[in-house]
């Protein structure tokens, strides 16, 4: 087996009994990018001379027995999350050559626990896409291809689609993410692998660039179930530099990946049986289904009525706090700069030239129900409707453990297959967005193929702060569906 | 509600966006698009709710910190992004004459 073949898990083992070095394992990893990375664009930027020092740094550590929780374990970290002397670009051409004085609360806690990063993945721009079609620096490509078209070129899904990519085609072992309206779950699952959106205040936002601050949670994506509950173990924890960040044990979430599911109640949405859902989607939900009822999980259909307003909630909620947050990206304290005749000039200039097509019109989408006479009529009615959402999930709670729920509503779709319609392209997180708004975890796992090959998903979202049921849930529904299809392309 | 051009510039004036002519009427059809769409919420009965403010799962209070300086004389990282600089100030275009 080669060493990039290696689960998280399985490299920590091989770690620990010496049958590798983190400086071979990192090297595997960084040769893997150099022949694959061209094709594909999952990283921006590599930091390769930085991973083998602190992969040798690691290798020395283990040698004291001083090991750490994921001491030599190569990763990738999304372009969103702030890095102190690497280029941090969010994508986007108006952080282009930013490079961060500080290091973000999340990536420090995987550095802490002894992770080696291999660099810098690529991401919509400031997050904003389900395509990874938006980024200033070139799609990504999903490193699976349709058995009857494999030319056909298709998206990773979005905005963590480098860090999706990168883990399918065994470019890293794990990777960070951030999840505000799907973007962990649905590029986890149009590639074939597992990711979760912890719960809201879960994990640090401190240091990440922010996108739609009540709606933004960072996460990991790996291959299994088992990847994610341990990266999350380090990713999550209390940080005072974040307001929002839970004040909370983090419990030991691998321990849950194993718990099964006897006893457990499992919610079925009648809502989401959405009209024209694929007939692959809703067989692929059937059979989930029955692997839990299977394993001794009772399966309970409940109703969350007002799920059907979640996208155009959330498409008022996310561009206000963007067109808010991004206001900061003036062309005077960092960033690109363009200028102008007057200061007000050298503002226009610079936010034109220096964001994307996707994130001008959600900036003008948030600064227009924003304005004075549209507030209540849109952002006010949108925040209620957001309180009647998470209402739902309260009631739900009281007669189910755990929800399940497809991840998306198709398999990856092919670059060219141009969404020109923004709505068209908003509903890729139609499953996904509930659990952003109520600030719910939410866990993707690959759970079979479609007729062309491609990973379909499940999702499991659960109670606040109860991510060990979703872990429990998630890791019952990999084993039984013994995912093993592997992309056509990979190293 | 539907956006005509006037309403599409002013709001590209409060964003600080540029806006050629030529984007006006490709951007006021996309946003009217994507308006039309989010105009459903019409149909929701929220007569009584609070709205929720926050991402938090559950009410939680804001905490405080404790009011004392933690931090500072920290020019050169703030500065070493900065398009342009005077000394130990941000560099702009003259504001006033």
């Amino acid at each position: 087996m080669r060493p990039t073949d290696l689960t998280l898990a399985e490299g920590l083992e091989a770690l620990d009994k010496r049958e590798i070095s983190a400086v071979e394992l990192t090297q595997s990893f960084l040769d893997a990018i150099e022949r694959l990375n061209p094709r594909l664009n999952a990283y921006i930027t590599v930091t390769g001379e930085a991973a083998l020092a602190d992969a040798a740094a690691s290798d020395a550590r283990r040698a004291k027995g001083e090991a750490r929780a994921l001491d030599g374990i190569p990763l990738g970290i999304k372009d969103l999350f702030c890095t102190e002397g690497t280029r941090t670009t969010a994508g986007s051409n108006i952080l282009g050559g930013f490079v961060p004085p500080y290091e973000s609360t999340v990536s420090a806690n995987l550095k802490r626990d002894g992770a080696v990063f291999l660099g810098k993945l690529n991401l919509d721009e400031f997050a904003m896409g389900s395509s990874n079609q938006t980024s200033a620096f070139g799609p990504v490509e999903n490193p699976w291809s349709r058995a009857n078209d494999p030319e056909k070129r298709l998206v990773p899904g979005g905005s963590s689609g480098g860090s999706a990519a990168a883990v399918a085609a065994r470019l890293a072992m794990g990777a960070t993410a951030t999840d505000t309206g799907g973007s962990i779950r649905q590029p986890a699952a149009f590639c074939g692998i597992a990711g979760i959106k912890p719960t809201y205040g879960r994990c640090s936002r401190w240091g990440i660039v922010a996108f739609a601050s009540s709606l933004d949670q960072a996460g990991p994506v790996a291959r299994t179930v088992e990847d994610n509950a341990i990266l999350l173990r380090s990713m999550a924890g209390h940080d005072p530099k974040d307001s929002t960040s839970a004040n909370l044990p983090v419990p030991d979430f691998q321990a849950a990946v194993g718990r099964g599911v006897k006893g457990l109640r499992i919610g079925v949405p009648a809502e989401y049986r959405l009209d024209g859902l694929a007939p692959e989607i809703a067989a692929l939900w059937d059979q989930g289904l029955d692997w839990l009822r299977a394993e001794g999980a009772e399966i309970v259909p409940i109703s969350l009525p007002h799920a059907q307003y979640a996208l155009p909630t959330y498409y008022v909620v996310a561009p206000a706090e963007a067109s808010s947050n991004l206001a900061r990206y003036d062309g005077v304290r960092f960033g690109l700069r363009e200028n102008g005749s007057d200061l007000k000039d050298l503002y226009e200039r610079t936010r034109a030239r220096g964001f994307g097509a996707e994130v001008r019109r959600r900036i003008m989408i948030g600064t227009y129900v924003l304005s004075a006479g549209y507030y209540d009529a849109y952002y006010l009615k949108a925040q209620k409707v957001r309180a009647l959402i998470r209402r739902d999930f309260e009631l739900a709670w009281g007669k189910v453990d755990a929800i399940v729920t497809p991840a998306t509503p198709s398999a990856a779709f092919a670059m060219d297959e141009k969404q020109d319609d923004p709505v068209t392209m908003y509903l890729n997180d139609v499953f996904t967005v509930t659990a952003n708004l109520a600030g719910l975890p939410g866990l993707a796992v690959p759970a079979g193929l479609d007729g062309q090959g491609l990973p379909l998903g499940l999702q499991v979202i659960g109670r606040a702060f109860d991510e060990e049921t979703v872990f429990a849930v998630g890791g019952a529904i990999e084993r039984a569906a013994g995912f093993t299809a592997k992309p056509g392309m990979m190293a | 509600m539907s956006l005509d051009a006037a309403t599409v510039r002013r709001v590209a004036n409060l964003a600080r966006l540029r806006l050629e002519e030529t984007e006006v009427e490709k951007l006021q059809a996309e946003l009217n698009g994507i308006l039309g769409w989010i105009e459903q919420l019409q149909q929701v009965d929220t007569d009584g709710v609070e709205p929720m403010a926050g991402g938090a799962p559950v009410e939680v209070k804001l905490p405080w910190r404790e009011d004392a300086v933690t931090d500072g004389a920290q020019a050169e990282k703030v500065l070493a992004n900065a398009p342009d600089r005077e000394g130990e100030y941000f560099g702009v275009p003259k504001v006033v004459e």
